[in-house]
């Protein structure tokens, strides 16, 4: 097992160079530091002097990947390459574009983050089964083909009008919470409940027809039918035989999302004015600040890849069959 | 008039031509055929294909775009004309110069003043602050009190008009097809419907606002109807743009195996690695930044918003390309060991006439599927993109760009919920028409979920 976790980690850093190397060229390739200097500038100050101002202040002024003049091994390190991407590695994300270390600021805002995606993910996994055991109890009845429906309507409506519609029905016109906004210590559930509900009820349509057909999947299998005949319940067989046979399935949608819960979601957290990693995306990328989203870049492919690792060990949890070596 | 010919008008036109190609080159194959049949031999497949042709031919409508000719001016040299730098479609011309009247500010469905107080001078040259009546709304009424009784009538007298033009379109159909076995009375049923409401939306428009004004005084239905064209276009666009990245990936990575899998897994699992909407916001953002940087490539304003849609569209075509990759890769891996492909090997059969004749024939179930499936979650993606500010240009009509415009309203008070609406239901129609019809699509095309469905039936 951990000769395999070992092995997956060595797999991961060929993808991670990937990665960089590819946020590198999108960066600093496609588009030269001057260009980056002349739409961050604004259109004042852009003189030659000025963009090399803007460039040494924030360290473009190096060469991209071999800088001659510099003695020795320098000449690899003193590149925008080694300082801008390879750093990335040893979780030096630098600073931004406005000056501020990004390290910390993660590391503050990964934890308001959290605290909406967690309970989101958790209540909406379980109210996704909840419904979806409860269609599949219905399977070929009426209610069932209505319900398929209602969930086809509900995937259809955007993310942005779940959002809008429950701040203008629940903070608005009932008052039971407040718009928006957060505070760690006072009360924060009373600032979280409405962003939670709200991406449970969005996610019930996609997540709840998800689980619908896994499970139906399992109910046509014979191993149901002879339950069945021997007996069973309708209820033994959801929850003995047909929930644990559909989780490989269920674990291979749902693992792989657990780490990048950290990164919060962008439209929740900035609706919500929740100040997590998901809003301080959107602020980056409304300012145009590079620096911060090539370290998002890269925080959120390791946590993708760490939720790859976690998903292969929760296979061998979920069925003790599989071994992995 | 001078026609002007947008990249994406080209692209959309040709798009639609090929599509054409490919439905008729798969009827030939009776398998495919029959599966066709399972799906408009429900009413749903019905009822949601009509709808979706709906949208797509008003987007057609809508692309086909020229610039008016100015009137001379006086002193001008003779024979040289200018040309308007706004841009119509034929869509504009049919909606009767619906996206020409504007008012001031907001205002509500069928109202007749402006939303908002503003000073104004009576005739003694008081100035006095009132709702002042709006410009092209309820200007024939003599007496305000009469509005609702006039937009009865002229409700009533439009609906005539349009079962009349439904009966003229639905006739000579009824003739051809009243003896297919296609349910074909449930597209009628639409088609009426669809007919009745545009004849009822276009001379209700001349008189009312049907859906109001937004904040610079736009007509909401208006703007509603151009979103189409943007939904619709980046909706086929973008994937038509990852198809041909996928399948040649994912089928060369299945047949070759060895060296050209690894090479294709490590791209896709490098591509899917990185959060999608990161990926896409600085993609984006680069080419904003080329665009603000050469200016001087576009003639006319719209042409740069072109420019920049086509991007998005090209931007999320190749960062989406994984998922159909590593599903085609998968597939092809199965079909190669079968014992037809092992005998096209032994009797010599070139690789590339073993991809083309057995291989790609036997995954297009799986592009169609993909195909329908991206679709509205592509028209639902542009919203958010559009939010978050990387999306269309502002000042191209689409959805996103009106619910990112109205996302305050709904705090004012009292409260402008007509914008939101109009967006609302304009998309909810288009994607759950196209999520029913996917649904369909893929219960027949899907081997896994065509069994389901025979077993559910038999059961």
């Amino acid at each position: 097992m951990l000769a395999y976790i070992i092995r997956r980690l060595f797999y991961a850093i060929p993808i991670l160079i990937g990665v960089n190397l590819l946020t590198f060229l999108l960066f600093f390739v496609v588009n030269s530091p001057d260009d980056m200097a002349v739409s961050q500038l604004g259109q004042k100050y852009v003189t030659p002097e000025g963009i090399q101002a803007w460039k040494r202040k924030n360290g473009y002024d190096l060469p991209l990947f071999f800088n001659p003049e510099a003695p020795g091994s320098d000449a690899l390190t003193e590149t925008i390459f080694f300082t801008k991407s390879v750093r990335l590695f040893a979780f030096d994300f630098g600073r931004s574009e406005s000056g501020r270390d990004i390290t910390t600021d993660v590391s503050t805002r990964m934890w308001p983050s959290l605290a909406v995606a967690l309970p989101t993910f958790v209540v909406g996994i379980w109210v996704n089964i909840c419904v979806a055991l409860m269609v599949v109890m219905f399977h070929a009845t009426r209610l069932d083909r209505w319900a398929v429906f209602v969930f086809v309507a509900l995937m259809s409506i955007s993310y942005l009008f779940y959002i809008i519609g429950g701040q203008y029905l629940v903070a608005k016109t009932w008052k039971l919470v407040p718009i928006s906004g957060f505070h760690g210590e006072i009360q924060p559930w009373k600032f979280l409940l409405l962003p939670v509900l709200v991406g449970v009820i969005a996610g019930i349509g996609a997540g709840a027809r998800w689980y619908c057909t896994l499970f139906l999947e399992e109910a046509n299998q014979d191993y149901v039918r002879t339950a069945r005949a021997k007996g069973a319940s309708e209820i033994r067989i959801l929850f003995r035989h047909i929930l644990p046979n559909a989780l490989i399935p269920i674990l291979t949608g749902v693992v792989v999302v657990i780490p990048s819960l950290f990164m919060g979601g962008l439209l929740i957290e900035s609706f919500f004015g929740i100040p997590g990693l998901g809003s301080y995306m959107l602020d980056a990328i409304n300012a145009q600040d590079f620096a911060i989203v090539r370290a998002m870049v890269f925080i959120g492919s390791i946590l993708y890849i760490v939720g790859l690792i976690l998903t292969d060990i929760s296979y061998t949890w979920a069925d003790p069959r599989l071994r992995l070596s | 008039m001078k026609p002007l010919l947008l990249w994406s008008d080209a692209l959309i036109y040709l798009l639609v031509i090929s599509l054409c190609l490919f439905f008729l080159r798969l009827r030939r194959d009776p398998q495919t055929r029959e599966h066709w049949r399972q799906v408009f031999s429900t009413r749903i497949g019905m009822v949601t294909m009509t709808l979706i042709l709906v949208y797509v031919g008003i987007a057609l409508l809508d692309s086909l775009h020229f610039r008016r000719a100015l009137d001379p001016v006086a002193g001008s040299p003779d024979g040289e004309v200018f040309y308007d730098g706004k841009v119509s479609s034929v869509l504009d011309v049919m909606l009767g110069g619906m996206g020409e009247r504007f008012e001031r500010t907001y205002s509500a469905p069928f109202a007749l003043d402006s939303f908002e107080k503003q000073d104004m001078q009576d005739e003694a040259g008081q100035t006095y602050r009132d709702f002042p009546p709006l410009k092209h709304a309820g200007q024939h009424l003599e007496q305000p009190e009469h509005r609702w009784r006039d937009v009865l009538t002229r409700s009533a007298s439009a609906l005539l008009w349009g079962l009349l033009l439904a009966a003229l379109v639905i006739a000579p159909q009824w003739l051809l097809l009243r003896r297919s076995p296609y349910p074909w009375s449930a597209s009628w049923v639409t088609q009426a419907v669809v007919i009745c409401l545009a004849v009822w939306l276009v001379s209700i428009s001349r008189y009312y606002h049907v859906l109001g004004t937004d904040l610079g005084g736009a007509d909401v239905a208006y703007q509603s109807i151009k979103g189409i064209r943007t939904g619709v276009l980046l909706g086929t666009l973008a994937t038509l743009i990852m198809l041909p990245i996928a399948v040649t990936l994912g089928v060369m990575a299945g047949y070759f195996k060895g060296w050209v899998d690894d090479v294709v897994q490590y791209l896709y699992t490098t591509l899917s690695s990185i959060p999608g909407i990161l990926l896409i916001a600085a993609s984006v953002l680069l080419f904003q930044v080329y665009i603000d940087l050469n200016p001087d490539f576009f003639s006319v304003g719209l042409q740069k918003a072109d420019a920049r849609f086509l991007a998005l569209c090209f931007i999320l075509g190749v960062t989406s390309w994984s998922s159909l990759c590593r599903l085609i890769r998968a597939e092809t891996l199965k079909i190669s060991q079968l014992g037809y492909v092992q005998a096209a090997h032994a009797f010599g059969v070139s690789h590339r006439r073993i991809l083309t004749r057995h291989i790609l024939p036997n995954v297009t179930h799986i592009i169609l599927i993909t195909f329908v499936l991206d679709f509205s979650a592509l028209v639902l993606a542009e919203a958010v993109l559009s939010y978050i500010g990387v999306g269309i240009d502002p000042t191209m009509a689409s959805w996103g760009n009106m619910i990112n415009g109205a996302r305050a309203e709904l705090s004012r008070e009292p409260v402008v919920w007509w914008t939101l609406s109009g967006a609302f239901f304009f998309m909810f129609v288009l994607v759950l028409a196209a999520n029913l019809f996917s649904d369909l699509v893929r219960d027949a095309f899907d081997p896994r979920t065509a069994k389901l469905a025979k077993g559910s039936a038999a059961a």
